[in-house]
């Protein structure tokens, strides 16, 4: 194993356990804590592949904008919110079992892809370039679809907000 | 290459031979290299607080008509050591109630938000921590972490002047981080990198000439990012107490003391790195040294004018701190990056770097008369305030007199 791969296991891990526990801790506020800590393996791994680009947009958008929207949003509360109930019902074996076979079927699936074993490759000097990233984002033969779509919703939810929070007389 | 050129490459070169010398992998001394140069940046950046504070309580001192500290060692120098030993000492006070995790997480992110910058500073041609493709980004996402400190410590603390404090900083922190992205722009356009070694390389006109308006405004929001003096709303001491770090005892507010004065300094490196050139002046190619040097007295000379400012200004109101950044800054920032962009690709064809220089003074020389005018035009439509002082009430004695005498 190389160094990379120890670093990825790790890095993994740690998300996956994370994750795990962002959905299963009892009070809200370390929900959102775990929250953070599982886009930051996110980040992390986004890194390990070479992408600095993602990886600080990981970053600055998931963890600068909407981790602090959630905490904020938790704080405004003020309310530590433990949740005492049990967490589980009597049906959890269902969903259990529905997703370790899908985890089962999804590593069959991928065991039989060529390059399931296969060590990344190196990348290209170009594969950083950010000045391709910009222009494949407004090339009528890449991505401006998807990227003028995505801006007009943003848009949307920005008039729709201030909408809601407008306060009207009368 | 000897030492005194570069003294930084040259111990790492010489280190890495002798980690392979010793039968260490290549690869695995790269890697041990680099986390030891990681965690000498991080040291010396901590350590140099040490001197920050020093300098900046002896200014502070002149500014209010003091000596500043003078007592223990040549100048007061050595006050900052027995503040540290002092603060060592003392003892960790965990409020009741409190959320433990982010209450003692609070401090080290707050660090380390600032701490995170300085890895891809270039401090000089061959001496940086990571040339990172994305390095503006990088900085802007370090400045949210360490928002994320101040958020736990305002919410993990228990305590309602914490929490207001948070909840400020919640409004300040993010409400400035949009003008101060919006300009950071502005380099990355004219430069056409994140690159912050390629942004220093392109700066063969500093940027502050190209673009004079952006660089004061990226100073105001970055005045107001750090939280001092005149944007101290977070910690103002007379309305909310010591806001968010009010319940933290010994080295944990320590930290936070630390923080402070290392993002305000760190502030003013960026501030040299993106629009004062950098290392950049005579001889820094060849000798990378003097490059840091060059940079250290740009950074000083900014750090000197962000202390007399936070000596000099008095704070703001928290509805004149909104009014600042979303109807003056914002607005501004963002005609700027289309100003900017529209002047400089349309002169950038002839080739001169002399007529872009004018061009994009002129154009922010006439959005600066723009600017005042607008601010002028709303400053008198503004309405009176309701309670100024009027001669109504003050009846004339003189004239009553008078007219009694005359009865």
């Amino acid at each position: 194993m190389t160094i990379v791969q120890v670093f990825f296991l790790l890095v993994a891990a740690v998300t996956l356990f994370a994750g795990v526990m962002a959905v299963s801790t009892r009070r809200i506020m370390h929900a959102a804590l775990w929250l953070i800590l599982t886009l930051f393996g996110v980040a992390v791994s986004f890194a390990i592949l070479e992408s600095a680009f993602f990886a600080v947009v990981q970053v600055v958008v998931y963890i600068g904008a909407i981790a602090i929207l959630l905490v904020f949003a938790i704080m405004l509360t003020r309310q530590v919110m433990v949740d005492t109930g049990p967490q589980l019902n009597r049906g959890w074996w269902i969903p259990a079992l529905l997703v370790a076979g899908l985890y089962a079927a999804l590593v069959g699936v991928l065991s039989t892809w060529s390059s399931f074993q296969a060590l990344p490759a190196a990348l290209p000097a170009e594969a950083s370039d950010l000045g391709r990233f910009g222009l494949a984002l407004v090339d009528a033969n890449a991505y401006v679809i998807p990227f003028e779509v995505a801006s007009v919703l943003l848009l949307g939810a920005l008039v729709g907000s201030i909408f809601v929070a407008t306060d009207r007389k009368g | 290459m000897t030492f005194w050129n570069d003294p930084i490459n040259f111990i790492r070169q010489w280190l890495e031979t002798l980690l392979v010398g010793w039968g260490v992998a290549p690869g695995v001394a790269q890697v041990i290299l680099l986390v030891a140069g990681a965690a000498i940046l991080g040291v010396l950046g901590l350590v140099w607080v040490i001197f920050l504070i020093w300098y900046e309580r002896k200014i502070i001192g002149r500014l209010q008509d003091r000596l500043g500290p003078n007592r223990v060692g040549p100048f007061g120098l050595f006050q900052p050591f027995a503040d540290m030993f002092k603060i060592f000492t003392k003892e960790y006070i965990t409020p009741e109630g409190a959320d433990r995790v982010p209450y003692n997480l609070a401090p080290v992110l707050a660090v380390a938000g600032t701490l995170m910058v300085w890895g891809v500073i270039p401090f000089a041609s061959r001496i940086f921590g990571a040339d990172l493709a994305v390095a503006v980004l990088f900085v802007v996402a370090a400045g949210s972490i360490g928002e994320l400190g101040i958020i736990f410590a305002g919410w993990g603390s228990n305590n309602k002047y914490a929490l207001l404090g948070a909840f400020r900083s919640v409004a300040q922190l993010i409400s400035y981080e949009i003008p101060m992205v919006v300009t950071l722009l502005i380099p990355v356009m004219l430069s056409g990198s994140m690159s912050l070694q390629t942004i220093v390389q392109s700066q063969s006109i500093w940027f502050v000439l190209l673009a004079p308006i952006p660089a004061l405004i990226f100073l105001i929001t970055q005045i107001a990012e750090v939280g001092r003096a005149p944007f101290d709303l977070i910690e103002a001491e007379s309305e909310i107490v010591a806001g968010f770090n009010i319940e933290y005892s010994g080295l944990k507010f320590g930290m936070f003391y630390v923080a402070e004065f290392l993002h305000a300094f760190t502030t003013a490196i960026l501030f040299a790195v993106l629009f004062l050139g950098g290392w950049r002046g005579p001889f820094a190619e060849q000798i990378p040294f003097l490059g840091f040097v060059y940079l250290w007295i740009k950074t000083f000379l900014i750090y000197f004018l962000t202390v007399v400012i936070r000596g000099t200004v008095p704070r703001f109101r928290i509805d004149q701190m909104m009014d600042i950044n979303w109807k003056l800054l914002t607005p501004l920032s963002l005609t700027m990056v289309l100003v900017t962009a529209v002047v400089h690709s349309l002169v950038r064809p002839l080739g001169s770097p002399l007529v872009t220089l004018a061009a994009l003074l002129v154009a922010n020389a006439l959005m600066g008369l723009i600017t005042m005018q607008l601010m002028r035009a709303s400053t008198r439509s503004r309405r009176r305030p309701m309670v100024a002082p009027s001669t109504i009430i003050v009846a004339r004695p003189e004239t009553e007199r008078q007219q009694s005498t005359l009865e």
